[in-house]
């Protein structure tokens, strides 16, 4: 990834754009009761396409957008957000997944250490909640959601990123032996 | 070199974690009046206009999605419906001859009217957002101080109680709806009349707890649970008296009357909020 002002740009619009959609809309349309949660796919997939710190980052950027544009507990969304953006770019690095469907997992994997993260934090924030079937069932089924609509999302960032994208990949390919020193994203 | 990098991604989420941290604590730290809750009034003020806007050039984007569902539930709420009505227009009959009695002995007593909805003022505002998650059952709609709405009003939809202000602007306010963790609202059953607390089942998305109350033995399935109002001067509630919460859907027998659970579906549907009433006196 090419960090210049255009990268910042074109990642605040994915932010700002998404969570907006989210809470305007997404979080209107409810499949089996549970409507899809597009912050975690964000973050994930600008994890996997603009490496580990960028994805931490943004996660904790897109918490702090959607913690004040809702007046919840500043910092719940930001933690969970950013481990998720960091775990995304994380895998990339580790396990380098070429399959498309490789997405899918990206998606239910992100979706749960941010559901699960959120759970969690409210449990020791003192909520007053059982761990019941229905929670874990609606955790469930988001995840589920959330692994359906993964692969449009992260392609359609990648497709917003590729110019960033394109010149680190050009750049690479005009260095001889460039993945040998510094080919993986940070 | 590899390890360098390494410790640096490490060290920049440690921050990340870090910061989140320092941002929860002062959160709690926090006054009401505190730099943290202002400033999300003030970013709240300036993302207002744009999340009403996007609400509604999305709205044909909605009701698409709306449209498919809808289409699949109508024709068995149709029957449910019909049942419903014949079996309300009975009762109308009935409670029509009660409400007479009722103003005549009032006259006799010379007691206050009861007072109906419209008292309240109700300002009818547009949903511009949603939270996405469970635990913060919030949404914000167009309405602010300078409409007359102000924090800890209640506000309903045609259906029945929908929640209360949580914090309001000049141009928005957002509401926390029954089903979120921070509410609970003295309720009564309307046929057994056993009094309770009505909380949220906190982690699910609609099901709400009739709580504490007394004879739980004797509440049944489907039976109506209204707001309960202010029985002690020196505790007021913040709903008025008889407005709808919802209708008992399960009863969980414990092993005693206290581990009896009390299951209500809000009679609001708390998914599909288009417009709301704040009752802002």
């Amino acid at each position: 990834m090419t960090w210049n002002h255009q990268a910042f740009i074109r990642l605040g619009l994915i932010g700002l754009v998404g969570v907006i959609l989210q809470l305007t809309t997404i979080s209107q349309l409810h499949f089996f009761g549970i409507s899809a949660d597009l912050s975690p796919l964000l973050v994930a997939a600008v994890g996997i396409y603009a490496g580990s710190i960028a994805g931490a980052v943004f996660g904790f950027c897109v918490g702090l957008f959607v913690d004040i544009a809702l007046l919840q507990v500043l910092g719940v969304s930001s933690l969970v957000l950013a481990i998720a953006g960091y775990g995304a770019g994380n895998w990339q690095i580790l396990r380098e997944p070429n399959h498309p469907l490789a997405l899918l997992g990206l998606g239910a994997l992100s979706t749960a250490i941010a559901a699960v993260g959120f759970a969690l934090a409210q449990f020791l924030l003192g909520a007053e909640a059982p761990v019941s079937g229905t929670l874990l069932q609606q955790i469930l089924v988001l995840v589920l959601i959330n692994a359906l609509v993964a692969i449009p999302i992260c392609r359609l960032v990648k497709r917003i990123l590729r110019p960033c994208l394109a010149n680190d990949r050009r750049r690479r390919r005009r260095i001889p032996n460039a993945h040998l020193t510094t080919s993986r994203p940070s | 070199m590899q390890s360098k990098v390494v410790r640096r991604r490490r060290m920049v989420l440690a921050g990340l974690v870090a910061l989140s941290v320092i941002l929860l604590t002062a959160y709690f730290d926090d006054s009401p009046g505190g730099p943290l809750g202002s400033m999300q009034r003030g970013a709240m003020e300036v993302l207002a206009p744009i999340q009403e806007g996007a609400n509604r050039a999305l709205k044909p984007v909605r009701d698409l999605f709306g449209w498919v569902g809808s289409t699949l539930h109508a024709t068995g709420e149709r029957d449910k419906l019909k049942k419903e009505r014949d079996q309300l227009r009975q009762e109308v009959a009935q409670l029509r001859d009660a409400g007479q009695e009722n103003i005549q002995m009032r006259g006799l007593l010379s007691l206050p009217q009861i007072t109906e909805l419209k008292s309240y003022k109700p300002v009818t505002a547009r949903v511009i957002a949603r939270s996405p998650n469970a635990w913060f059952a919030t949404v914000e709609i167009n309405k602010g101080t300078k409409d007359g709405v102000l924090r800890d009003q209640p506000v309903v939809s045609g259906e029945g109680l929908v929640g209360k202000v949580k914090e309001a602007s000049s141009g928005s306010a957002v509401i926390a709806l029954i089903t979120d963790q921070s509410f609970g609202i003295s309720a009564k059953a309307v046929s057994s009349g056993e009094p309770g607390t009505v909380i949220p089942a906190v982690g699910t998305s609609a099901d709400l707890v009739l709580d504490l109350v007394p004879h739980a033995g004797k509440i049944r399935k489907g039976e109506q649970v209204i707001t309960a109002g202010t029985k002690n001067a020196a505790l007021p509630s913040l709903f008025p008296k008889g407005i709808l919460i919802g209708a008992v859907t399960k009863v969980d027998e414990g092993d005693g009357e206290l581990d009896r659970k009390i299951h209500i579906k809000a009679a609001a549907d708390l998914r599909r909020l288009e417009f709301v009433q704040v009752l802002t006196k």
